[in-house]
């Protein structure tokens, strides 16, 4: 079981250009889809159903889709979170007003929804970039949750804005066992990032990062800069609408869209900046470890006062969390700017290579 | 001089140009034209004008005054996305490769005007959009081959060296099968090995393909060998023009380069 | 007419508030071309840490602002030294989001601090012996309510910008700091120490800080909120123009006045509470028309 390619020659550019040239890649795919498939819903618990594994694919997804706009076409987005709150928002209200409404067909228009409004905050894209551009999504962050608040319509008159979404029901079938819940989520966030992976790697992937690398040069050789953006703000704004509904309705059911603020969108981008920019897999890495962070912050934190026999001050946690996030990024950004997604890249290529050192 | 090559008509024609920025003048009343199938030297002194004429050229700057005339058609402001529609394409003088890009998505980059795939087919990789993926990356192998870089497809090309980027950046120009060809000193920084086969490959493109070339160099040898004629700008203004003997010997040229006592 | 002009100054001298953080970013913006997104997690470790000082240890005024002065040159040489040194050379987006960290961490920190001197995370108060009082002699002869504590924030700032620009334009540091900021290669070359001089910087930047962090808490309390009434800055700044003191000043003023002007006015019509984000669209109108802010320049981009 070595992770070499000798012997596997590629005889077309068809095969050259798969999706995982390498054998043992695309078995380790397969792998991992069927532990999610079978050996997961068999092993695991309600609690990690809820509080981990379909937490985690949502932001995977939300990170992705930050991913698209960041780390792909080099605009930098402090907003992810309530463009996720446009998708959460727009989803309850195609279930709740129009009659017979299919929920994959709700999520899918809450992902345009979301990319509408993601095109109009990145309008501005076109004149400004780098942090200018991320105080223009400051705008849409502090704006849109504000929105829906007030306009009593988006949440059916609820107090404070609140929406509770309806239950999943599909052709008839309703999910609503926790492990059907990750099952459905699961399938969606999977079937996403496979048509992340083929955008990346197809002309408008090379558009976003000819943009992000050097837009003149883009400009040059006839690459639209203003469309090429645009694009990247609504397909990544597409994926953090429907990870959004997913947030809603697979997630948390009862969703106030001030909720969705600031800290959540810094904690997408630190998914990102931890898991890798430009990377998909970094984005379902960096997922992982923002979810799973907190939970062990807060065992070992019980684990240390316990031994020493102090009481765990309120609200220590989530200053230790601040503490922590903070340090992380600004080590990842010195040590490893691309993430773990680049960790794993060179673990893999010593593979290759091993036993010989070059 | 191969007898293939034949010199047509007037296919770019620059037409008293001027283009300031703030109250700094990079160009003043400049004319030359650009005739299909030759290649077409700039040359001048340092901050005579010679990128910013290139820039006039494909839309990247937009002059005060004058026009540009392409394929008969005058335009005054273009965006560069259209010049590069029209079939201009570019390489610069400070290499502007896309960094965080393998060698072959840079020069696959230089097709993207020719693919009609839409986002949800190539979300999907199906049909047309895998089809126009193969069918380009054939064409890109293509220039591949004819560079000599084959052995560098994959890799980052911010690990490469001087001399490849610049190939690299010639490719992706190449890929876009441009009819006018500008380069910004080609040959910038590099030892006389890699000029020569850089020559090659500027001389086999223009008879090969046709490809009409617009070229500023420093290397005045390389100039006279290569180039049909030459325009010779100084402080922004046209000083001469003309076959690579009478620039030679222009009073005028030298006195630029040499510098003059008045 | 009277109440207008009340809305108005209450407005400015908010917005005097906002100038006093731009200015951090200004300073930092302009010597080391970083954009310190925790320049609000300075203000709030600022004002923190003198209200510990002044409050739990019962130092006297001047004795906790040296102190606190202290701290925040250390957590300046520090930022200097572990966060930004390693990264020079790399792109400004990468700078941006190391400061965001930076923001976290400081927050983190302060909190534990909080915690740990006062045993919880409500607001502090902060007194500097100004009462938050309408002047009496413009309420009798113009029947018009301006605080006199407002008045000395204004005049704080004024004396803070002028201090400023007498360092930037009349001093030797001064000198090697506009050199630094036009390009740092070339200052490098003829003999500008950079590391030193960032580390200047980042200390003037804790400075004006402290100054904000006290002004802010006097008026609200010290809080974790502090961080956030900071973020108000960069919309300041997309007015002003990054590069520009005149125009974090000049762009604080118009932010204060049109946000409460704007809540005072239209707040009414759609529900009130659009102080949160006013700032923000304003900013981004602005960019559309402008993207170089009032005062800055225009920069023409070289092929």
């Amino acid at each position: 079981m070595l992770y070499r390619e000798a012997g596997q020659f590629k005889t077309s550019y068809a095969a050259d250009q798969q999706l995982l040239p390498i054998r043992q890649d695309r078995v380790a795919l397969i792998v991992l889809l069927a532990i999610a498939y079978l050996a997961v819903p068999v092993v695991a618990n309600d609690y990690w159903f809820n509080a981990i594994l379909i937490p985690f694919l949502v932001f995977a997804l939300a990170a992705l889709g930050l991913n698209i706009l960041t780390g792909y076409a080099g605009q930098l987005s402090l907003g992810s979170a309530a463009f996720m709150a446009v998708g959460a928002v727009a989803a309850y209200n195609f279930e709740l007003r129009v009659p017979g409404m299919p929920l994959l067909a709700s999520f899918a228009l809450a992902g345009l929804c979301a990319a509408a409004v993601g095109v109009l905050f990145g309008l501005p894209s076109l004149r400004i970039k780098g942090f200018y551009l991320a105080v223009a999504t400051l705008a849409a962050q502090f704006f849109i949750p504000w929105l829906l608040v007030k306009v009593g319509w988006f949440s059916n008159y609820s107090s404070s804005g609140v929406i509770t979404a309806q239950p999943m029901q599909i052709v008839g079938y309703v999910f609503e066992q926790p492990v059907e819940k990750y099952l459905l989520v699961l399938t969606v966030v999977a079937l996403m990032a496979l048509a992340a992976k083929n955008m990346v790697r197809s002309a408008v992937g090379r558009s976003w990062m000819a943009v992000r690398d050097m837009d003149v040069a883009a400009a040059v050789i006839g690459i639209p800069i203003m469309r090429t953006k645009l694009v990247a703000f609504a397909v990544s704004s597409f994926y953090c609408g429907v990870a959004g509904a997913l947030y809603a309705y697979a997630y948390v059911g009862t969703v106030q869209p001030e909720d969705l603020n600031l800290d959540m969108s810094f904690r997408i981008l630190f998914m990102i900046i931890i898991g890798g920019i430009g990377s998909i897999l970094g984005s379902f890495l960096g997922a992982a470890f923002i979810t799973l962070l907190p939970i062990f912050l807060e065992s070992a934190l019980h684990a240390i006062t316990q031994q020493f026999g102090l009481d765990l001050v309120p609200g220590m946690t989530s200053m230790v969390q601040l503490l922590v996030f903070g340090g992380l990024i600004i080590f990842f950004l010195i040590v490893e700017p691309n993430g773990l997604a680049r960790l794993w890249q060179i673990t893999k290529e010593k593979l290759r290579l091993w036993p010989f050192p070059h | 001089m191969s007898s293939a090559r034949s010199i047509g008509e007037v296919l770019l024609a620059v037409e008293n140009v001027s283009l300031a920025f703030g109250g700094v003048k990079a160009l003043t009343d400049v004319s030359f034209d650009v005739r299909q199938g030759e290649i077409r030297a700039i040359i001048g002194p340092n901050g005579a004008g010679k990128s910013s004429m290139l820039n006039v050229v494909n839309g990247v700057y937009h002059p005060q005054q004058g026009a540009v005339r392409y394929r008969g058609e005058a335009r005054r402001q273009v965006d560069p996305h259209r010049a590069a529609r029209q079939g201009i394409a570019r390489t610069f003088q400070n290499i502007a490769l896309f960094k965080g890009m393998s060698v072959l998505d840079n020069i696959m980059t230089g097709r993207n005007l020719k693919m009609r795939a839409g986002l949800l087919e190539q979300a999907l990789w199906l049909g047309r959009s895998r089809r126009e993926e193969l069918a380009h990356r054939e064409q890109v192998e293509h220039i591949i081959d004819f560079l000599q870089i084959e052995h560098i497809r994959k890799t980052p090309v911010g690990r490469l060296p001087y001399g490849l980027q610049k190939r690299v950046e010639l490719a992706r120009a190449l890929a876009a099968e441009p009819v006018l060809l500008l380069l910004d000193e080609p040959m910038a920084g590099m030892n006389v090995e890699e000029k020569q086969d850089m020559c090659r490959f500027i001389l086999d493109v223009n008879e090969e393909f046709g490809t009409t070339i617009v070229l500023i160099e420093h290397d005045m040898g390389v100039v006279m060998d290569i180039s049909d004629r030459i325009v010779v700008l100084e402080y922004g203004r046209k000083i001469a023009d003309g076959l690579p003997d009478e620039v030679r010997n222009d009073s005028k040229v030298i006195d630029a380069y040499l510098g003059v006592s008045h | 007419m009277t109440f207008f002009l009340e809305v108005l100054i209450g407005g400015l001298l908010s917005g005097v508030m906002y100038s006093l953080v731009a200015l951090g970013f200004v300073l930092i913006y302009k010597a080391s071309g970083v954009f310190n997104f925790a320049q609000g997690a300075m203000v709030f470790i600022a004002a923190l840490a003198y209200v510990t000082l002044a409050e739990r240890f019962g130092l006297p005024f001047w004795a906790a602002f040296a102190l606190a002065l202290a701290v925040m040159v250390l957590i300046g040489i520090l930022t200097e030294r572990i966060v930004l040194r390693p990264l020079v050379n790399q792109p400004q987006i990468s700078l941006f989001m190391a400061t965001i960290g930076l923001a976290f961490f400081l927050e983190g920190i302060a909190q534990m601090v909080q915690l740990w001197a006062f045993n919880d995370l409500s607001p502090r108060p902060l007194t500097l012996g100004i009462q938050d009082q309408p002047i009496e002699w413009l309420m009798n002869e113009f029947d018009i309510l301006v605080s006199s504590f407002d008045l000395l924030a204004a005049a704080v700032a004024g004396v803070l910008v002028a201090a400023l620009a007498v360092f930037f334009n009349r001093t030797r540091i001064g000198r090697a700091l506009r050199a630094v900021a036009d390009d740092h290669q070339a200052a490098l070359s003829v003999g500008i120490p950079l590391k030193t001089i960032w580390g200047i910087v980042w200390s003037v930047a804790g400075f004006v800080a402290l100054v904000a962090g006290l002004l802010w808490g006097a008026r609200s309390g010290v809080q974790f909120a502090l961080t956030l009434v900071a973020l108000k800055a960069l919309p300041v700044l997309i007015l002003g123009g990054f590069e520009s003191i005149a125009g974090a000043i000049v762009g604080g003023l118009i932010i204060g006045a049109a946000e409460k002007l704007a809540e005072v006015y239209l707040g009414p019509f759609v529900g009130g509470g659009i102080e949160g984000w006013f700032a923000y669209v304003l900013a981004l109108l602005f960019l559309l028309v402008r993207p170089e802010g009032l005062f800055g320049e225009r920069h023409i981009d070289r092929v």
